[in-house]
């Protein structure tokens, strides 16, 4: 009781400062500093009116300074720095050195990696199949919403809930993890054979084909643009290669693979495969939000043109991906980055599911193992600078789509 | 070679019939205006020949081919929107030669059909850019544009100039004239609430009102003799004057007592068993003219509008009567405060009996 006696104080005095600080310091700026009257009144409410934003600002400008700004530089020199005894020792970039000799840390970097390709683009795919397919049927609002909810679940929450669906009993007992419990269901037969061997092989190689379609717009697209979009179409066409080729190994993997029949399986003790249950945990978080944003834009898209691309002779499809995806376009790169930059931040779901061991690890972790656990202060402050130079471009990106979105 | 045929043809939505009855048969080089005023299904009509609406009654053919359930792209009708309804990331030429990728041509002939567009309506310069960096009137013609290389049957045009300025307006009206001009064996169907438009454009114009069809001829029949008194308040500018009497004298000329006291005689014939009828009777503001003698209206002007080739006198309402107008050529500015005595020659006095005219019963 007494408690919540002191938070509702707490609000009081908070709300209560902001609006007393507005409004105290607008009276000093009007009546004090620049009087509105006198001689000089048109010239004192040309220079109140440039100086209240300022003014007004200052504090928020403050409190980041303190809270966002400061950390960065401590950060900084403290991944050059090494901790001895309570004592800050210059070290230069040992603290890098070392890290990079790391497995651990090349671990997490290829991890990242992974996440980063992976969860951006299924969030996003995912939500914007969710956004066209809900908008016209009239359930359609109720599925948006339980495909939203996960949205209101943290992620330490999500990873529980996962957890047991991922859970493992002994062979015999009954299994609580839904995903031992349909896997117990194949045997080996016609049925495993078409759902875990063709079906997969077939959307990779699918995959794959689209990959590779994208990639041969690209060469044929090569000659034209300067020399910065050449670059960039070259190094699209190596990735886009690169992953065109995983896709068609993982294919012929999963279609000759020997899989153990009638095992409950350790799905977060797989090494590799792992990664990708812990992924499926963040798209599930992130598809809402695409989702949201994707389908608001969708309605923005002039119903004139979708009609105007009916009468020209367009199927559904064509209207989809030709119409209405490029119509939103900005919307869709806003929304891949923003969820591109949750991802390399990704730290909750890792620590609460397999806490980074059989190589799931990924940098947050990696930073948290360091600065907390091993308590290296140096180390951790350079894999802290590390994800910070990973964001910095991204988040640029994004706020310059984002702008460009608005107006 | 296209003929559209209506039948019956109606569109409900859930118990509300908001056309109905609607019969309608368009031949081949005809242009087609829809006209009436906002609300009269006039659009809603157009986009059900398009094929964006569903037809809930009746049938609707393009060359004896039932094109009820055919979806739009097979009908071959090309629209024109009010709001051009560019595609915004495409540049004019893939704009343009969009519907024809679509229909899977080679590239040859969409370069063929592109250019020869790009030619008619001058848009070649532009063909390589974006929808956005260009004015309105060229926006305008590149969806005129969008329709001419598909080569259709029917072209649709969706109240096309009223996102256009004034000026902008009567140049590309024109255009269009021109392009009708070029085009002798294309149908077109071309809605709008602009009479000038609707004038100066069609072939034969169609009043939609209430519903339905309330008048359907050239533009001229409709200006002289309209059908009843909704397309006679319709057509012209300033609306035809209407003024309640009742028939005093029949015979190849009409004498009609007015409410009001004054005398109006018409050229409309009437028959011996019309005498002591309750009509009204509509003269043109252009048609009157000021007269010494007997009168079909006197009154005092409240205003007048000097428009330099005419004037507008609006007169001081008589009670709670429809207020007069009158256009007399030239300049009568000095006539404010007046009392005006106007009649009209027999010829330009319409009867309306029941709100239809005389003419058509």
């Amino acid at each position: 009781m007494e408690q919540a006696f002191l938070a509702l104080l707490t609000i009081v005095i908070g709300v209560g400062g902001c609006v007393g600080y507005f409004w105290l310091s607008n009276i000093v700026l009007d009546k004090a500093i620049f009087p509105v009257g006198g001689p000089n009144a048109n010239r004192n409410i040309t220079r109140a009116n440039a100086v209240r934003p300022w003014l007004f600002l200052l504090p928020a400008v403050l409190a980041l300074g303190l809270y966002l700004a400061y950390p960065v530089f401590a950060t900084a020199w403290l991944s050059l720095n090494r901790n001895e005894a309570g004592e800050l020792v210059f070290v230069g970039f040992d603290n890098y050195r070392q890290m990079l000799g790391e497995d651990k840390f090349w671990e997490s970097l290829r991890n990242n990696a992974i996440w980063l390709i992976v969860v951006p683009a299924m969030a996003t795919a995912f939500g914007l199949l969710a956004a066209q397919l809900t908008d016209r049927i009239r359930w359609g609002n109720i599925a948006k919403s339980m495909i939203f909810m996960p949205m209101a679940i943290s992620f330490v929450g999500a990873s529980v809930i996962w957890k047991l669906i991922y859970d493992t009993r002994e062979a015999g007992q009954t299994q609580i993890g839904i995903l031992n419990a349909i896997w117990l269901k194949f045997d080996g037969g016609a049925g495993s054979f078409l759902l875990l061997r063709v079906l997969p092989a077939l959307i990779l190689l699918a995959g794959a084909a689209a990959i590779l379609w994208v990639v041969w717009g690209q060469v044929r697209a090569l000659s034209d643009g300067g020399t910065m979009a050449k670059a960039l179409r070259v190094l699209g066409i190596v990735v886009g290669a690169w992953l065109a080729y995983v896709a068609v190994s993982w294919g012929f993997g999963a279609a000759t693979a020997q899989l153990p029949y009638g095992q409950p399986q350790f799905w977060l003790q797989i090494p590799f495969w792992n990664n990708f249950f812990l992924m499926a945990v963040l798209i599930w978080l992130q598809t809402g939000f695409a989702m949201v944003i994707l389908s608001a834009a969708l309605r923005g898209v002039p119903e004139d043109t979708i009609e105007a691309a009916i009468i020209d002779g367009a199927n559904p499809f064509q209207i989809f991906f030709k119409i209405k995806v490029p119509q939103i376009m900005g919307t869709i790169v806003v929304v891949w980055t923003t969820i591109t930059i949750t991802v390399l931040k990704v730290f909750d779901i890792v620590r609460a599911m397999s806490g980074g061991q059989q190589e799931t690890q990924v940098l947050a972790n990696y930073m948290y193992d360091k600065l907390f656990v091993a308590v290296d202060w140096g180390v951790g402050s350079a894999s802290a600078m590390v994800i910070l130079l990973l964001v910095t471009p991204i988040l640029v990106w994004n706020v310059y789509n984002a702008r460009k979105e608005m107006r | 070679m296209a003929e559209l045929k209506l039948t019956n043809v109606e569109k409900a939505y859930g118990e509300v019939k908001v056309l109905k009855n609607i019969n309608l048969d368009i031949k081949t080089g005809e242009l087609i205006v829809f006209v009436g005023p906002s609300g009269c299904g006039k659009s809603t009509l157009l986009r059900m020949i398009a094929g964006l609406e569903r037809i809930t009654g009746g049938d609707f053919s393009i060359d004896g081919v039932r094109m009820n359930d055919v979806p739009p792209a097979q009908r071959g009708i090309a629209m024109v929107f009010q709001s051009y309804a560019l595609y915004p990331h495409m540049t004019v030429r893939d704009n343009m030669s969009f519907a024809l990728k679509i229909a899977k041509k080679s590239q040859a002939d969409i370069d063929a059909a592109v250019a020869k567009a790009a030619r008619i309506l001058q848009l070649e310069p532009y063909l390589d850019r974006l929808p956005k960096a260009l004015s309105g009137g060229q926006r305008q013609r590149v969806a005129i544009g969008r329709s001419i290389v598909r080569d259709p049957k029917v072209y649709l045009f969706d109240e096309p100039l009223s996102n256009l300025d004034a000026a902008l307006r009567v140049a590309t009206r024109i255009e269009i004239a021109q392009l009708k001009e070029s085009m002798p064996n294309s149908t077109m169907i071309y809605v709008t609430h602009d009479q000038v438009e609707a004038m100066t454009l069609a072939s034969r114009i169609v009043v939609l009102a209430g519903g339905g069809i309330s008048q359907v001829g050239s533009p001229l029949t409709l200006y002289e003799r309209p059908q009843n008194e909704f397309v006679a308040q319709f057509i012209g500018s300033p609306a035809m004057n209407l003024l309640p009497g009742e028939v005093v004298e029949t015979g190849s000329v009409t004498t009609v007592k007015l409410a009001n006291g004054g005398m109006a005689r018409s050229a409309v014939p009437t028959l011996a068993a019309d005498k002591g009828l309750k009509v009204n009777i509509g003269v043109r503001p252009e048609d009157m003219v000021g007269t010494e003698g007997e009168a079909i209206f006197k009154g005092e002007v409240e205003i007048t509008e000097a428009l330099g080739e005419v004037t507008l006198l609006y007169f001081k309402r008589q009670g709670d009567a429809a207020q007069v107008v009158a256009k007399l050529p030239g300049i009568h500015a000095d006539l404010r405060r007046k009392l005006v005595s106007l009649t009209a020659v027999p010829e330009k006095v319409h009867l309306f009996a029941n709100g239809t005219s005389l003419l058509y019963r």
